[in-house]
């Protein structure tokens, strides 16, 4: 049989709390780090925001997560806490504000080289346009 | 003595001044404006980290606040006022001169520095007189945790003092170069007028960035005054509170345009609570002067010391400081704010085609 | 391994400043520096751990909020090339979109 008293002691959850902050906070930098690798080696613009956004977003859920458990109840955490609220609201809007400036200034993105598209943004809308015109 | 620092930290600051340079390099060699401008913003973000890696707090939280943030936005809108891209510079091979000036004193400099005591050497004259009297004697002199700030504000009050009419004079400087702005004062003549006169709108609607703005400029100005509140006893004081509330208001001017910003923080509050700002920094050491003590005497500041022992908190001393902290705050803020405007309200002179 | 961590970290600062040079539109750049301030908050976050000095995370917040506000500066900048434009729709009959901040 399982000895839970043991099994959960404080000595032993502590280590665990730790041992899973400290996994959580290196698998969070790594996110990070492939997101920064994804952003050298992609051609266009709008697939490096595709992977600085997602990649930025997670990566630092983790790395804060994992640095709240190794903090413990302290004021450590509810200030880790703050951060992790801001970066929700924060990281996906600039994201989207600059993706979405970067489409309305015209930049058009690179289509075509895995799918075989030769349409860009511009020519779907003038498509559309002759589609209800017909 | 030699420095400790732990591996990690070592290898730390060895890769950000690494980074430092190669953003100095890229900055010197490229022609873009904006792209300058962001670099710098980069730059103050290493520094930043770097003084963090160095255990130098208050001034990375400063370099974070000022140079990465006001900064940025700042020189930006003065780039509004000239084109996008800087001039070439003239090859090397025409500038020896100034090339072999610049490399002989950085040399002298260098071979100079070899000459400085080691980082956190326990035996520096900064360490051993000055340093340990502060480090011994602010428990029982001021009582706060954060030496920094005793020194700031309780020790070297004066200088402080002499820092914030230095901002200031910053701020009455842009003021007499740039003016007021021509739509500052159009906008701050804002009663009576129609709301028809001229308010661009832009072509989108920007729904998701007016709606988190919303979330985000109250919890900045609160975070302004936590930082400010809380400057005796963690990294922060009255010069960064001063400037995350003057972030918060340009948040809300790019956000919801400069004329809604002048109604909700009118130029003239801005230009007057400089004064004003330092006026109660002043003051604080007037009273001080009434009572009988020096100018900026904190023990002082209710009256003649009665010397009872004070117990937990040194309740003279830290009334003094958040007095003077409270100056610093209204200055600082309302210089910054003074800037904004004044760079945010002029008309550019260069036409959007030629830019 | 919050030392891995931090140097994971670091090397990503690393390459996004490369990006940031290199980058042949402006977006990109943008791009670069909004993730480089992300990260760091996170190296601030784990050098005040490393460190053994978790009290200094006030850093980190302050950034985490300047961050935002750069990116907005530069983004609005380099559409409307002015500060003052306030960022709502005016509808074709004149009046303004829902959500406007100031009707009166």
């Amino acid at each position: 049989m399982i000895d839970f008293s043991t099994l959960f002691s404080p000595e032993n959850l502590e280590t665990a709390r730790i041992t899973l902050g400290s996994a959580l906070t290196l698998a969070g930098a790594v996110f990070s780090a492939a997101g920064s690798i994804g952003v050298i080696r992609f051609p266009d613009f709008y697939t490096r925001m595709h992977a600085a956004s997602v990649t930025d977003t997670l990566g630092a859920s983790l790395v804060l997560i994992g640095l709240m458990l190794i903090g413990g109840w302290s004021l450590v955490t509810f200030k880790l806490l703050c951060i992790w609220v801001f970066f929700m609201f924060t990281s996906p809007t600039s994201s989207n504000a600059a993706a979405n400036g970067a489409l309305r200034a015209g930049l058009e993105p690179f289509l075509g080289k895995w799918t075989g598209q030769k349409v860009t943004v511009k020519g779907q809308e003038a498509l559309k346009v002759q589609e209800e015109k017909e | 003595m030699e420095a400790h620092f732990s591996p990690s930290v070592l290898i730390a600051n060895i890769v950000l001044m690494g980074m430092l340079g190669v953003i100095t390099i890229a900055i010197i060699r490229m022609r873009s404006l904006f792209a300058i401008v962001m670099l710098s913003g980069v730059y103050s973000l290493v520094s930043a980290a770097w003084f963090q890696a160095m255990d130098a707090v208050d001034v990375s939280f400063t370099e974070a606040a000022v140079g990465a943030g006001v900064s940025t936005t700042l020189i930006l809108a003065a780039m509004l006022l000239t084109v996008r891209t800087a001039k070439p510079s003239k090859p090397i091979s025409k500038r020896w001169g100034p090339l072999v000036v610049v490399i002989a004193t950085g040399a002298v400099l260098l071979y100079a520095s070899t000459d400085l005591p080691s980082f956190g050497a326990a035996d520096s004259p900064a360490n051993s007189h000055v340093g340990k009297a502060y480090i011994d004697e602010t428990p029982h002199d001021v009582g706060t945790p954060n030496i920094v700030t005793a020194v700031l504000a309780s020790y070297r009050g004066f200088d402080t003092f002499g820092e914030t009419v230095v901002v200031f004079a910053a701020g009455v400087a842009v003021i007499l170069l740039i003016g007021f702005g021509e739509r500052a004062r159009a906008a701050s003549d804002w009663r009576g007028k129609d709301e028809e006169q001229g308010e661009n709108f832009s072509d989108d609607s920007h729904l998701i960035l007016r709606v988190v703005s919303k979330f985000l400029i109250p919890l900045i100005a609160i975070f302004a005054f936590y930082v400010h509140f809380h400057g005796e006893y963690s990294p922060g004081g009255g010069f960064q509170a001063g400037v995350i509330f003057a972030v918060a208001v340009m948040l809300y001017a790019m956000i919801f345009g400069l004329r809604a910003a002048m109604k909700a923080f009118p130029p003239v509050w801005a230009r007057v609570g400089a004064a004003i700002g330092v006026a109660i920094y002043g003051l604080t050491g007037v009273v001080c002067m009434i009572n009988g003590g020096d100018f900026l005497d904190y023990d002082y500041i209710f009256g003649p010391p009665t010397g009872e022992v004070h117990g937990h908190h040194n309740w003279p001393q830290i009334t003094g400081i958040i007095g003077v902290e409270v100056g610093v705050v209204v200055a600082v803020a309302c210089v910054m704010i003074t800037a904004f405007y004044a760079f945010a309200g002029r008309v550019p002179e260069i036409r959007d085609e030629d830019w | 391994m919050l030392v891995a961590a931090t140097l994971a970290v670091i090397a990503a600062m690393a390459l996004l400043l490369a990006r940031a040079i290199m980058g042949p539109t402006l977006y990109d750049r943008v791009l670069a520096v909004n993730s480089f301030g992300t990260k760091t908050v996170l190296l601030l976050g784990l050098l005040g751990f490393v460190t053994k000095r978790p009290d200094f995370l006030d850093i980190a917040l302050l950034y985490a909020m300047i961050n935002f506000v750069g990116t907005i500066a530069i983004l609005k900048f380099f559409r409307y090339r002015s500060f003052g434009v306030p960022l709502v729709a005016k509808k074709p009959d004149g009046s303004v979109q829902i959500g406007e901040a100031h009707n009166d």
